[in-house]
């Protein structure tokens, strides 16, 4: 047994650290570790409640618009605000326009690169690969970063600007949208879906979001040649390379719903491990046994949990705390949120595979199609005149909670007023959940399970096995080290 | 030398946002704009193939001089605590605080930029009791010297270029860069906060799209409302200094026209403005801040004579989220 410790990694949001424990070139456990600590809910405490919408979003500048929702409608939550549709509608076109803009920026920028590497020169496959996706000089960016900057005219036109927004409030959007901007939302999003469809998928949005099985999408793959879209040219990699194979996670998928129009969310939340279970946040615990945080005795739910560093305690080796619902492990992501929701494709790939590093890829591409279709419909039902935001008045005591989906999971705010002021805020990431350290049962989190197995082949720094495990999940850690 | 200009870009107690922003870069982008430039990014976190050893290689190779280096680019606070250890970011791989690696590629490096608010004057994670022990590369908060001192100075001769913004703009750095890479951008070309003066030589307030509402004192009341934000909403674009209205986000956006107070998020201390942000802070119903440059006495009394002058139309619009008054139309004459 020898252990080999990576990092920094690049290409994830945040500085990330891995110490394995290799036997024979395969990972037999692994420790996940996010060296970095800022102290955000140490900050937010004592502060004016509607001060956490400035300071939120700047936890992470790639979830910037997700915690900004998660911290209205936590405050919302407290306030008890009735929001008019249009604001609804404003914060999922923001919101939605983050998860497909990050996932775009995950496949074309961190995920695909690896596959470039002079390690794959020998593979039929790589002299194309390379060519569209070399990190810098590959040639799929040079229309992807273009199509990408105008598809966020979208944040500029709602949000002001991306990263970073404090258009959206507690009573819904401080940005009304007039009839002439709902035009030019149109052509936004109608220039945007003809590049995916163009470029990313090579056919329609309607017909990836159609494809119902892995049988059916491996039929997809083979009607079309490699070279014709870039996702056929991920699924013939995926193929050559066994990716369905690698990374299996705990087949057990959180979502808490998301985009919500009122109560009814888009995309519906709830837990699936072969079977929906309903999602209750009352069921979460954060647990800090492996992490350097001063230890109440138990795990505590987020309104209970209390936030202060210790370097020094024993056995801890991360940041990230450890969170658990109904005291298990979970994954979250688009393929969650696609499973979760029912997505017939999402569910067969999750049936075969319990959760890959091929199947996450497929749901996030997936989801993109599904999304931007939705986005055209929130657009459609803006009704420019009618109000955008409702007035919030602060009390004195309340809590609320806020649960939205990010591009890569679930994310949580949990608020405590007391006095007026923020008594505590404890914040769930996505990459908290998924990248949690052990718990006090010693279970690893879901990317310390989805390592074991990966190859590190002697002698090669890189462990690409391991890089593609990692960047399957698109970390932010700088969301789970807030 | 090389006719190259060499960026190594690291990040620490940030968001990432700044990089988030460069990505936002437009006509051209932002690999167009370095090729255009000459500049090679030696590495950048997002961006390059390299990861684990062979990034810190490269580091060492920074550090031993046989990889020469022009620009270094920090993205976030540089983070000291607890007790000054810099634990609160031990760079991943090589078990040392990111501090000291800063410390000595900032000796290399022949400018040393710091991107963004945090790594200026240590921003955001300043805020509350500073729990991070988090400031900038050449600042504290608003006093002179952080990680390195006031009087430091890079091998070319410049102190540490603030970049500052919450996050920054894209063309901000792009421009900063490429000025450096042609040897356009001496000491004269910063203000008094070391940023660059192409954008900081502006006011917010300049091009803001709410000027008649300003200029007659017509405010909004509420989130959403139309009228100028000065006086209720917490607005400091007549104070901060950046080109927001002039060079717009993402299109056509910036705070304010995004419905929001700009916050003046490219000062020191913007973190801890004192008040609620998104409220202004007021002594016998006039605002604390006045705008930069402006007399209080000729501000509060033109500000009276203005509202008295503010057309119908105004006052109604400020008030509300849509144009409920349109400008009158009225005939020229002309056919």
């Amino acid at each position: 047994m020898s252990r080999v410790v990576l990092g920094p990694f690049n290409r994830v949001e945040g500085d990330l650290e891995v110490t394995l424990d290799v036997d024979d070139g395969r990972v037999r456990s692994a420790r996940v570790n996010s060296p970095l600590y800022r102290g955000f809910e140490q900050i937010l405490r004592g502060k004016h409640p509607f001060d956490a919408m400035v300071f939120v979003p700047r936890i992470c500048g790639i979830c910037s618009v997700s915690q900004s929702v998660a911290s209205a409608l936590a405050l919302r939550d407290a306030l008890q605000l009735e929001v008019p549709p249009n604001g609804d509608r404003v914060t999922n076109l923001l919101l939605a326009c983050e998860n497909v803009a990050d996932h775009l920026t995950h496949f074309y920028l961190f995920f695909m690169p690896d596959f470039a590497r002079a390690a794959y020169a020998g593979e039929a496959w790589h002299a194309a690969v390379k060519a569209r996706f070399e990190a810098v000089s590959g040639r799929a960016r040079v229309s992807m970063l273009p199509a990408r900057a105008r598809f966020m005219h979208l944040m500029g036109l709602l949000g002001g600007k991306w990263p970073h927004t404090l258009s959206l409030q507690p009573g819904g959007s401080a940005r009304a949208v007039s009839g002439a901007e709902v035009i030019r939302l149109f052509a936004i999003l109608r220039e945007f879906r003809g590049w995916l469809e163009r470029e990313l998928f090579g056919d329609a949005l309607e017909a990836v979001a159609a494809i119902d099985s892995a049988a059916n999408l491996a039929r997809w793959a083979a009607a079309r040649s490699p070279a014709s879209s870039d996702f056929a040219c991920f699924l013939e990699v995926a193929d050559a390379l066994g990716l369905a194979a690698l990374g299996r996670g705990t087949g057990r998928f959180l979502s808490v719903g998301t985009y919500r129009i009122g109560d009814a969310p888009a995309y519906a939340g709830g837990v699936w491990d072969g079977a929906l279970r309903p999602f209750r946040h009352e069921d979460v615990v954060e647990d800090i046994t492996s992490s350097w945080m001063m230890a109440p005795s138990a795990p505590a739910h987020p309104w209970a949990g209390d936030t202060e560093p210790d370097m020094d305690k024993d056995g801890a080796y991360s940041w990230c705390k450890a969170p658990r619902w109904q005291g298990q492990v979970v994954e979250c992501g688009a393929l969650a949120r696609q499973v979760v929701d029912g997505h017939p494709l999402a569910r067969s790939l999750a049936a075969v595979d319990g959760g890959s590093v091929s199947s996450r890829v497929v749901g996030r591409l997936l989801e993109i199609a599904r999304t931007v279709i939705a986005m055209e419909t929130w657009i459609r039902e803006i009704r420019p005149g009618e109000p955008f935001c409702q007035r919030a008045d602060l009390p004195e005591e309340a809590r609320g909670v806020g649960l939205v989906e990010a591009a890569r999971g679930a994310l949580g705010h949990w608020l405590v007023i007391r006095k007026g002021r923020i008594a505590n805020y404890q914040i769930i990431a996505p990459t908290t959940w998924n990248f949690s350290p052990r718990d006090q049962a010693g279970t690893p989190g879901a990317l310390e399970q989805a390592l074991v197995g990966a190859a590190v082949p002697a002698g090669e720094g890189g462990a690409l096995q391991v890089q593609h495990v990692v960047r399957s999940f698109d970390p932010c850690m700088v969301c789970t080290v807030h | 030398m090389s006719d190259r200009f060499s960026v190594l870009w690291l990040q620490s107690g940030g968001c990432g946002g700044c990089s988030m922003s460069l990505l936002n870069a437009e006509s051209p982008d932002l690999y167009q704009t370095l090729e255009l430039a000459g500049i090679d990014m030696l590495w950048h976190p997002s961006l390059s193939e390299a990861s684990n050893g062979e990034f810190i290689d490269l580091l060492q190779r920074v550090c031993d001089g046989s990889q020469p280096l022009d620009a270094l680019c920090l993205e976030g606070s540089v983070m000291r605590g607890p007790n000054n250890t810099g634990r609160f970011h031990m760079l991943a791989g090589t078990g040392r605080p990111m501090m000291d690696w800063l410390r000595e590629l900032s000796d290399k490096a022949r400018y040393t930029l710091a991107i963004g608010s945090c790594a200026a004057f240590g921003g955001i994670p300043m805020a509350g009791d500073n729990p991070g022990g988090a400031c900038g590369l050449q600042y504290d908060g608003k006093r002179s010297g952080g990680l390195l001192d006031r009087d430091w100075q890079s091998s070319g001769g410049m102190p540490v270029i603030n970049v500052a913004g919450c996050p920054t703009h894209p063309g901000w750095v792009t421009d900063t860069l490429m000025a450096l890479a042609v040897g356009e951008l001496d000491a004269a070309a910063l203000d008094s906060l070391n940023r660059p003066r192409s954008y900081t030589d502006h006011l917010v307030h300049h091009g803001c799209t709410r000027n008649e509402f300003y200029e007659f004192k017509a405010s909004a009341e509420l989130a959403s409302d139309q009228g100028c934000m000065m006086e209720h909403m917490g607005c400091l674009g007549t104070q901060a200094h950046a080109d927001c209205n002039r060079r717009p986000w993402n299109g056509e956006g910036s705070c304010i026209r995004g419905g929001y107070a700009c916050i003046n998020c490219t000062a020191p201390g913007f973190e801890e403005p004192g008040h609620t942000f998104t409220e202004t802070p007021k002594i016998a119903g006039i605002p604390i801040g006045l705008p930069t440059d402006m007399p209080k006495a000729w501000f509060v009394a033109l500000a009276a004579l203005s509202k008295s002058a503010t057309p119908k139309r105004v006052r109604a619009n400020a008030t509300e989220d849509h144009t409920v008054v349109t400008p009158a139309s009225r005939k020229t004459g002309l056919k």
